[in-house]
């Protein structure tokens, strides 16, 4: 019997730094082992002892790709544990941001990270010389996300304008409606690039995915909602340490998830969001969805290229609606006294769930903090799908195989500085 | 410049990748700066790599294990010119909080099999390790202060990069005093500028994270924010954020840490 090994010593084009083991024994697949060496940084160590309104600028280094999730999810959580409700505006205002983080997020993913596997590409920089027009766009549709982030949050990497409770400052009416334009033109710039990417070959390749997301009654998922699954899991945010079991695996500095009932992987970001909650994307991002071949479902992890571009659209979308219905919060944050308890907060990250837990004693300390990125959640999912696209594409010369099975991983849009940073912390106090 | 097209390769240590992101956040700059530099090495942007010597190497990150350590010696000896990139590189980051705790316990407590994870006791900014040409300051660093450095280095000037403080850029930006007007602690005073002074823009106090500028007066500062109400715990810990390990910060936070907290 032959073994055979494919190896990947860096992965390229993800966040972080991550490797990849196959192992084939005949016509069997033996190991697949998706390894995380990024180095872990103790976050949820040194948040203990931290006064809760610390929190957000602390947690935001976690990652310089969606710092709004981890300043997000942290002030829900507190805001939970002090037993206060934020102003509707004040509301408006945050999700108008987090429409800011999907748009850089995705944007970033679909042109310069994932389409120049499809068009056979180093890089977007190289991509440029011969589709200058669909980069520029796309790195102006990016730029338009960073824009809103920094109109909202002050800069594009960990802003310093967002704090439990709300906002330090709040942006003028005249300063928001300055970016009416920009928004209208990035809709229209991400319907014209999904034609384009919707006409992209892609593996024939389906999974029969467990997927999980926020779902809300009232619209497509960003910062509140139910924990929803497709085999019909409907439970509130303080059931995600009951929900999921982490395991700590001997090639992974990022914990492992599974669901606890079932023992099954599960699979969060924008196709679980969009299997979940199609029906209340914006009307634009929902007919576009139809004309790009989208079904109700999509369990090709290729096309999740389309998914987030979809989401892209209705980002831009959802940012105009609330840019035209703008007026100054009567204040910036609601006042915050600190209570002792715990909370819990669960945002939509550009990459899926993103989960905050907080223990407070009275005077507002951490005692306990536990912090779970969309990522980790999603590791056995990526072992799965390179396990199943190896088995069917045996015959593939291992040059092709392994630069293949490097796609199956960019396909999730990894961010492997994030889920690397969250290694649950016990501590025994004598 | 030669007609041979300097090479770039930017490299990541443990870090948020915030700062190699600043340089893909360069939309308008990012495909003129690739006709200029050969883009080397950088695995976040590209899958394509060219083997060193490397003209320029820019280095996010700080360094938390043996191999990173090892690691860092060799880009040096393949480097012309190394530029650290960041508060990870430049002090250690946020992740510098372990070179105050008692890691061995620390890290014991972390890992439900800390045998399977191998890290160093300190997280260190790079020169700690190898000779670094210049250090750029920021958690995140400024998109306009990196391609001044990427610039000066292609065109062999030293960088025009001010070590003044916040409150400097915050005069010039017209912002009322927060800590003058509002009695709200601000760490501008003590702070390198390059930020744009912007949370006095967003009406908040300055947290520093751009680290110390040159020859600051911390204990002056932490009396007046003593004076503002901040008592010992607090002072100690607005010191000890993304930047706690950088000298003058390290220092005056050390001097309010006593058996208290």
């Amino acid at each position: 019997m032959t073994t055979r090994t494919i190896e990947v010593n860096a992965l390229a084009r993800v966040e972080g730094e991550g490797a990849l083991y196959v192992r084939t024994e005949g016509e069997r697949v033996a190991e697949v082992k998706l390894r995380i060496y990024e180095p872990p940084r103790f976050f949820e160590g040194f948040l203990v002892g931290r006064d809760f309104r610390e929190v957000p600028d602390i947690t935001a280094r976690i990652c310089g790709i969606c710092p709004v999730a981890y300043q997000m999810g942290a002030s829900q959580a507190l805001e939970q544990v002090c037993g206060v409700s934020l102003d509707p505006a004040l509301e408006n205002l945050r999700r108008l941001i987090y429409c800011g983080e999907w748009i850089e997020s995705h944007g970033l993913h679909v042109f310069m990270l994932h389409l120049p596997d499809f068009l056979g590409y180093p890089d977007g920089i190289t991509m440029a010389r011969d589709y200058p027009e669909l980069v520029r766009n796309g790195l102006r549709i990016k730029q338009i996300g960073n824009a809103l982030m920094r109109l909202v949050g002050g800069r594009e990497v960990h802003p310093v304008n967002l704090k439990v409770g709300g906002f330090y400052r709040a942006p003028t009416p005249a300063q928001v409606a300055a970016l009416r334009e920009d928004l209208a033109w990035g809709l229209e710039a991400a319907a014209e690039a999904l034609e384009f990417l919707a006409g992209l070959e892609f593996p024939d390749f389906e999974m029969d995915y467990e997927f999980v997301s926020l779902v809300h009654p009232d619209e497509y998922p960003i910062l509140h909602g139910r924990i929803g699954s497709s085999s019909g899991l409907d439970a509130p945010v303080e059931d995600y340490d009951r929900i999921f079991t982490e395991t700590h695996v001997i090639h992974s500095n990022a914990l492992h998830s599974h669901l606890s009932d079932s023992g099954r992987p599960a699979f969060m970001g924008p196709m679980a969001r969009f299997a979940l909650n199609r029906e209340r994307l914006t009307p634009r991002a929902a007919a576009l969805a139809d004309k790009a071949g989208l079904g109700a479902v999509c369990r090709n992890p290729f096309k999740s290229i389309l998914v987030r571009m979809v989401e892209i659209a209705f980002a831009f979308e959802e940012a105009l609606r609330l840019v035209e219905a703008y007026q100054a919060p009567a204040r910036p944050a609601v006042e915050m006294m600190p209570r002792a308890g715990t909370g819990y907060g669960a945002t939509e990250a550009p990459r899926g769930i993103c989960y905050h837990r907080y223990t407070l004693d009275e005077a507002g300390m951490i005692q306990d903090a536990k912090i779970v990125a969309p990522t980790s959640v999603n590791q056995p999912s990526i072992e799965a799908d390179l396990h199943g696209f190896v088995q069917d594409n045996l015959d593939l010369p291992d040059d092709q195989l392994r630069h293949r099975c490097e796609q199956v991983i960019r396909n999730y849009d990894p961010c492997i500085s994030c889920a690397t940073h969250f290694l649950d912390l016990t501590v025994e106090r004598a | 410049m030669s007609a041979h097209r300097p090479t770039l390769a930017v490299w990541k240590f443990a870090s948020c990748d915030g700062c190699q992101l600043t340089l893909l956040d360069c939309e308008d700059e990012l495909l003129a700066l690739a006709d200029v530099v050969q883009i080397a090495h950088f695995p976040e942007a590209t899958s394509a790599r060219v083997e060193g010597p490397w003209d320029l190497s820019l280095v996010e990150g700080s360094v938390t294990t043996p191999e990173d350590a090892e690691r860092i010696r060799e880009i040096r000896r393949a480097s012309r010119h190394l530029v650290t990139i960041g508060a990870c590189a430049t002090s250690g980051g946020i992740q510098a909080l372990r070179n105050f705790a008692d890691v061995q316990a620390f890290t014991r407590l972390v890992y439900a099999r800390p045998d399977w994870i191998q890290t160093l006791a300190t997280s260190d900014p790079i020169a700690a390790h190898v000779p670094v040409d210049f250090e750029l300051r920021g958690c995140p660093i400024d998109k306009g202060q990196l391609l001044e450095v990427i610039n000066a280095f292609l065109y062999g000037r030293r960088p025009q990069i001010p070590a003044s403080s916040v409150c400097e850029e915050c005069k010039r930006a017209g912002h009322v005093c927060v800590m003058v007007a509002h009695g709200t602690p601000c760490l501008g005073p003590v702070t390198q500028a390059g930020c744009g002074a912007l949370c006095p823009g967003c009406h908040r106090g300055c947290y520093g994270c751009f680290g110390p500028k040159e020859t600051p007066n911390a204990p002056a500062l932490s009396a007046q924010l003593s004076q503002l109400g901040m008592d010992p715990g607090q002072l100690l810990r607005i010191y000890r954020t993304f930047n706690a390990n950088a000298n003058p910060f390290r220092e005056e936070s050390l001097r309010h840490d006593d058996a208290d907290h």
